[in-house]
């Protein structure tokens, strides 16, 4: 007698199944938010004992100064500047423009400007040879720096558009050297070690001296 | 015709059986891949985009700060620094970074990443006063968390 009821469908109805499981999910995408671990990354110089200021010492011909004031106009190489998408191209010109390269090594790395110059690729060298070394701009990339002065009342807006440029022009510089676009430099994985070398050999010698100068404390 | 009708006989529904296995897979890779708010965050966050974006590598090393307006308007409208659920000082900066810093490994410890979250409208006066101190508590790899630029704009 048992048996009989065995003969009807011995399957529990999961069709429903997928409605709870679809209940469940979009609550989870509403209420939960990737967690974004990206932007743009700064090293800090090192906290130094005496409050001189480290572009005093430098040549005024290796720091590319970029003031904003606090109406978030620009003042870039002493000239105002309306078009901040400019920087790009003049940073790039100013790091890579080896005026006068110094062959004593230094850094980390202990690289010196000839040495960076030999391993640029040839496209980058002809670039150089046709359009830059002036002995106006940078003696080289170990030398330059590019100094971000901000007045205490621009906005942060304009300062993270600057600072990408910068990032831009660095990156485009990196990325060329070792045969790469920009954005494949930026997206290589440092825990890979083929592509750490990579990233090694492109940064090697060519610092990324971003320094973000004491501002100002009266409008300008 | 006889062999179409013989076709025809056979179940014509489609089994649905493994669509809630397949929903629930959905589920569970967005259960592990999102993370849930810890803090809430009480000042407002409109952040800048930017396009030239870098990854951090060790979430373990990075802690958060918020910097922007009050959202609770009676609190003025100056804006405020905010470090895992309350509002913090300048001066509190360096006191709260070595709090975070006594979390971690010892050997990482100068390896400590401070992600800055911070308004649009926010003045450079507060984010360069933040820096000094960071850069005071040996805390020198700082990122501004940015959302990426859309290509088309």
């Amino acid at each position: 007698m048992a048996r009989s009821k065995n003969k009807g469908s011995q399957e529990v109805n999961a069709g429903s199944m997928a409605d709870i499981a679809f209940l469940l999910l979009i609550f989870f995408l509403v209420t939960t938010q990737i967690a974004t671990n990206k932007g743009l990354t700064l090293l800090l110089p090192p906290k130094n004992e005496d409050d001189e200021p480290l572009e005093i010492k430098q040549n005024q011909k290796n720091v590319f100064k970029i003031q904003i004031n606090s109406a978030d106009r620009l003042l870039v190489e002493d000239e105002p500047m309306e078009d901040v998408g400019m920087i790009r191209d003049m940073v790039y010109d100013f790091v890579l423009n080896f005026g006068n390269p110094s062959s004593t090594k230094k850094g980390s790395d202990n690289v010196s400007d000839q040495d960076v110059y030999n391993t640029l690729p040839a496209s980058m060298k002809s670039y150089i040879s046709r359009n830059l070394g002036s002995d106006e701009s940078s003696d080289g990339p170990g030398a330059a720096i590019v100094s971000l002065k901000a007045d205490r009342g621009s906005s942060y807006e304009i300062f993270i558009q600057i600072l990408d440029e910068l990032n831009a022009a660095y990156n485009r510089i990196y990325g060329e050297r070792v045969g790469l676009t920009d954005e494949e430099f930026r997206k290589l994985n440092r825990n890979d070690p083929k592509e750490k070398e990579l990233y090694d050999r492109a940064r090697s010698g060519i610092p990324k001296a971003i320094s973000i100068a004491e501002p100002s404390s009266q409008g300008g | 015709m006889s062999k179409f009708k013989k076709k025809s006989q056979s179940s014509q529904d489609i089994p649905t059986a493994a669509l809630p296995d397949i929903i629930f897979m959905l589920l569970f890779f967005f259960m592990v891949t999102t993370v849930l708010r810890e803090t809430e965050v009480k000042v407002e966050q409109k952040i800048p985009r930017a396009e030239q974006l870098v990854k951090l590598e060790k979430k373990k090393l990075v802690t958060y700060l918020y910097v922007g307006k009050p959202k609770d308007k009676s609190m003025g409208t100056e804006s405020l620094i905010q470090a895992n659920d309350a509002f913090i000082g300048i001066d509190g900066i360096i006191n709260w970074i070595n709090q975070e810093k006594s979390n971690l490994n010892e050997a990482e410890r100068d390896q400590i990443t401070v992600s800055m979250k911070v308004d649009n409208e926010t003045k450079m006066g507060i984010i360069v006063d933040i820096q000094t101190e960071l850069r005071d508590a040996n805390a020198r790899k700082i990122m501004y968390a940015t959302p990426q630029k859309s290509e088309d704009n």
